[in-house]
């Protein structure tokens, strides 16, 4: 019998597909945000707001992943910006490939920002780059204030935390400071954004996060 | 619940590093899982184990070792087991530390028997 010893990760493959897409958004100038939360957390209903707040001239995109229908590519795709759905076919994730093979017929030089909502699954999406900028995590009210510290690997590796549907804290018994905290505990350095989709309060903070980053992807491709 | 497509992807490449070495046959596979990796280690092992059973040869084992969230302290450079959460340094009480372990999904060896 004879061992070898192996280096490397796993998802070697993802990886390296991931480090061909992000090099690519270099090249573009490109801005790239990775959306992962629970299903029925509101990342659509986050989208269709963020879009609704562009101007038509602005270079927008949008790749929406789920298991089965094209319900969310549907609802995004009123706002005159690319918008692709990826069916994964009961994959729970979506995966460096699949945004590969999504973008083989955009031009990426026309695009300046990207947005890619991941399939509704706290667990697994963390685990694949997609070549983002960021990964987003997004709560919502009516889940527990506790899920940072059920999934602490997805609000690890997230840069922001937006809590959503805030316009429903009347209703619900859940405390935005344990949440905070929560998300604290788990990554010290996450910022975090309130807002609501239904009223819109948040939106413009979330705006001001999106100029931000944007402009220090371009400060960082122009270096 | 991706643990399958992580178990075969573990046996892609230990199958493919095999395949170097005609006529030798895969008896074990080493990987290092991550507390905070994302990964299930049982479920990890029930699916590689529902993988190979399908080979009808032998199949190989999946050895896993798991590692705990660690962190590192950047001031007085202690790594310490982070517990509930807590990452304040117990040796020099600097509360922002970074983590050190506890996201591995790696493979790290591969046993075989040659021909």
């Amino acid at each position: 019998m004879s061992r070898i010893a192996m280096e490397g990760k796993v998802l070697s493959e993802n990886e390296r597909v991931a480090a061909e897409l992000r090099e690519r958004f270099h090249h573009n100038q490109m801005f790239c945000a990775n959306l992962i939360s629970s299903p029925g957390s509101g990342k659509t209903s986050l989208l269709e707001g963020t879009l609704a707040g562009f101007a038509p001239e602005d270079r927008v995109a949008v790749l929406t992943g789920d298991i089965q229908t094209d319900n969310e590519a549907r609802r995004l795709s009123g706002f005159g910006f690319p918008v692709k759905q990826i069916t994964t076919g009961g994959a729970c994730h979506l995966d460096a490939r699949m945004i590969q093979r999504a973008l083989k017929d955009w031009d990426l030089g026309a695009l300046d920002i990207l947005f890619i909502e991941n399939v509704g699954n706290l667990v697994c999406p963390v685990s694949y780059d997609l070549g983002e900028c960021h990964k987003i995590a997004v709560l919502s009210v009516t889940e527990g204030e506790d899920k940072p510290l059920k999934y602490p690997a997805t609000f690890l590796k997230a840069d922001l935390m937006i809590l959503n549907k805030i316009d429903l804290l009347p209703y619900v018994r859940f405390s935005l400071d344990l949440a905070r905290n929560n998300a604290r505990k788990v990554h010290p350095e996450i910022e975090i954004i309130e807002v609501s989709c239904t009223t819109g309060q948040g939106f413009d903070r979330w705006r001001q996060w999106l100029e931000k980053s944007r402009a220090n992807v371009s400060s960082l491709c122009l270096a | 619940m991706h643990e399958m497509g992580i178990a075969n992807s573990v046996l892609e490449k230990a199958r493919s590093e095999v395949s170097h070495f005609p006529g030798a046959r895969l008896l074990r596979v080493g990987v290092r899982i991550g507390e905070w990796s994302g990964v299930e280690p049982e479920s990890l092992r029930f699916s590689f184990e529902s993988l190979v059973a399908e080979t009808g040869a032998p199949p190989p084992a999946l050895d896993i070792e798991f590692c705990l969230r660690r962190n590192r302290c950047p001031l007085c450079g202690s790594i310490f087991r982070v517990e509930d959460y807590l990452i304040t340094c117990p040796e020099c009480g600097k509360t922002n530390t970074l983590p050190f372990s506890g996201d591995e999904l790696q493979i790290t060896y591969i046993d075989m028997e040659e021909s």
